[in-house]
């Protein structure tokens, strides 16, 4: 597993996963941009915050080499999972693919391209990209990882051991969805929230002391999430609520990324993200006014940019 | 009879100026920007557009120098009627004020500094151009009547409404004046915000259906709390907001809580969506979505201070 290990995406999970990774495996981050790539070879990448040092994984932009991979990790933003597994098809032999998108949907793009070995993954980690050769290492949570469609336990094991000897916290389990979930109607809220506001997520998101305080709405649409996925026979594994108080008491004004994308006017994942559960709710026949309203808005906010 | 008009922006202008047509009217006006004081007391209060006018306005900064009034008209912006009331209320111990702001609950505050109040609506629009200087985009109607709790007497209202018109700006007396405050009232909470958190014009923001029954979703809530207070809206505001979506009308327009948020000034929104939510939690009646686009809005606000 650790001969040959490929990231697909140098954004700031790719980034974390190459640097840290290239400590105890032969790693290769692929690269959209020439310049990225360049910095990448010429300097390795740094990391910083959480830890301190500078990992040296190979670059290109060049996906002819994903042939002799052994394990693939695909941490592009969700509307760019499809180029990635256009990417991998035909080229890819029997190496394994990891996801690890926010929302819902990425293992099913990758397993319409091939039938290679999959596993899911959520990352609750997170950071900033100051450069393309530079990370700054905020939340060191752990990611999450659970075989997909079949493929055996012993690999998502064998991939947490691998994540965790390189430094970052990971742990495999048979099931993702209660943990996926969680994340889901974490992120669909804070973001959402975050992008239409301007706010990193701060203590406001917990706030509920006036009537027209902010925690009010953002519990209000984590409660639509978690009948959602009641509906669609989730048990959740951590309440988004609590997952929402304590990481406002860290203190770490994290900047979440829909929030960071309206800001520079790219388009967001909002339709992976709160736009997966609205489809959810009308599959499942659940009223999810408020989570329906902050899609609508975030739609319309991506609407007025040209 | 002499007016006093309480936030000479836009629309206290327009009122100040058009009822200083009158003969039988003098017309003061109390306001803190002291460039456009000196300039409508050098050059007179100028409007241009929709009317063509110069009104002779004796305008100060200074609460104190106000004489007794026999009306007030307080145009300022919600957030300010507190302050602009409790310092101009000597002026009105022997008069009735009269709100044409925006939003619900300024009647109410008002009433905490005066004894005759005066609710109201009106519905042109203008906006400054220069010190001394408005210009007039859009003639309307004025609808006054008695503030339930603290009433002016009707045939107060009547001579304020009979001036209003005589010098241009027309007025109607009612018995009852909550209708077209509301109507107004749950058009601009369903509009506005959805303009300021997208970014959209009004034509763009109808035009999508996601967000037009988000819209819709509001003004049924207005008229649900409207409804249990009893009150009857004038006009449909679901067709009003079609009508101003057509690009004749007001398909470009930029609602004014999205101009307050590109300059980054505080909104209205505690007496548009806020006001809608305070009456529904009043009268138990619930109101999700002007809850939530409320919380959304003093998010926003709130993110200035931090950047």
């Amino acid at each position: 597993l650790s001969d040959d290990v490929w990231v697909i995406g140098g954004g700031v999970i790719g980034s974390l996963f190459a640097a840290h990774l290239s400590r105890v495996a032969d790693v290769t981050l692929l690269c959209r941009r020439p310049e990225h790539a360049a910095a990448v070879s010429a300097n390795g990448i740094r990391v910083s915050g959480r830890a301190d040092f500078v990992g040296r994984p190979g670059a290109s932009t060049d996906p002819a080499g994903l042939t002799d991979a052994r394990l693939v990790i695909v941490a592009t933003k969700a509307n760019d999972v499809e180029p990635a597994a256009a990417q991998l098809e035909g080229r890819l032999g029997d190496g394994s693919v990891m996801t690890v998108q926010n929302g819902l949907g990425a293992e099913e793009v990758i397993r319409s391209h091939g039938t290679w070995p999959q596993l899911s993954a959520v990352t609750f980690m997170s950071g900033t990209k100051l450069a393309d050769d530079h990370v700054e290492y905020v939340l060191d949570t752990p990611t999450w990882l659970a075989p997909y469609d079949g493929a055996p336990l012993d690999l998502a094991e064998r991939t947490a051991t691998l994540i965790v000897e390189s430094g970052l916290k990971a742990e495999a389990m048979p099931d993702l969805e209660p943990a996926r979930w969680s994340k889901l109607i974490f992120n669909a809220t804070v973001n959402s929230v975050a992008a239409l506001t301007g706010l990193p997520h701060d203590y406001h998101f917990a706030e509920l002391d006036r009537p027209t305080d902010l925690g009010h709405l953002v519990r209000g649409l984590m409660d639509e999430g978690k009948q959602i996925a009641g509906a669609a026979g989730i048990s959740l594994r951590e309440d988004p609520w609590e997952m929402n108080v304590l990481a406002t008491q860290r203190g770490s004004r994290h900047y979440p990324s829909m929030l960071e994308d309206v800001e520079a006017q790219r388009p967001t994942e909002v339709d992976f993200i709160t736009g997966a559960l609205v489809r959810e709710a009308e599959r499942r026949g659940v009223e999810a006014p408020l989570m329906t309203a902050v899609y609508r808005l975030v739609k319309g906010r991506e609407a007025s940019y040209e | 009879v002499r007016a006093t008009i309480v936030g000479c922006g836009a629309v206290g202008s327009l009122f100040a100026a058009n009822l200083a047509q009158l003969d039988d009217v003098e017309v003061w006006a109390f306001d803190l920007d002291r460039e456009h004081v000196e300039a409508i007391n050098a050059h007179g209060l100028r409007l241009s557009g929709a009317g063509d006018v110069v009104g002779e306005v004796r305008a100060t900064t200074d609460p104190a120098e106000l004489p007794p009034s026999d009306f007030g008209i307080v145009a300022t912006k919600c957030m300010h009627t507190a302050a602009a009331i409790e310092a101009t209320a000597p002026a009105f111990a022997n008069g009735a004020v009269c709100s044409v702001q925006n939003g619900v609950g300024n009647e109410e505050v008002l009433a905490q500094h005066v004894e005759r109040v005066i609710r109201g609506t009106t519905f042109p629009a203008g906006r400054i151009v220069g010190p001394g200087h408005v210009q007039w985009d859009v003639k309307g109607d004025t609808t006054i009547g008695p503030f339930e709790p603290s009433p002016a007497a009707m045939a107060e209202i009547e001579r304020l409404a009979d001036a209003c018109t005589r010098g241009g700006m027309p007025t109607m007396a009612v018995e009852d004046a909550r209708g077209p405050q509301w109507r107004k009232l749950i058009f601009n909470a369903a509009t506005n915000p959805i303009g300021a958190l997208t970014g959209l014009t009004h034509g763009r923001v109808v035009e999508d259906a996601g967000l037009r029954r988000l819209v819709s979703g509001l003004v049924d809530e207005g008229k649900a709390v409207a409804a249990v207070q009893g009150i009857e809206l004038d006009a449909d505001p679901e067709e009003l907001i079609d009508h101003a979506a057509r690009p004749d009308v007001a398909y470009d327009h930029k609602a004014s809580m999205l101009q307050d948020v590109e300059a980054r000034r505080p909104t209205e929104i505690d007496y548009l969506n806020g006001g809608v939510s305070r009456f529904g939690r009043e009268q138990g009646v619930p109101t999700p979505l002007n809850d939530a686009v409320t919380a959304l809005i003093k998010g926003l606000e709130a993110s200035w201070a931090q950047t």
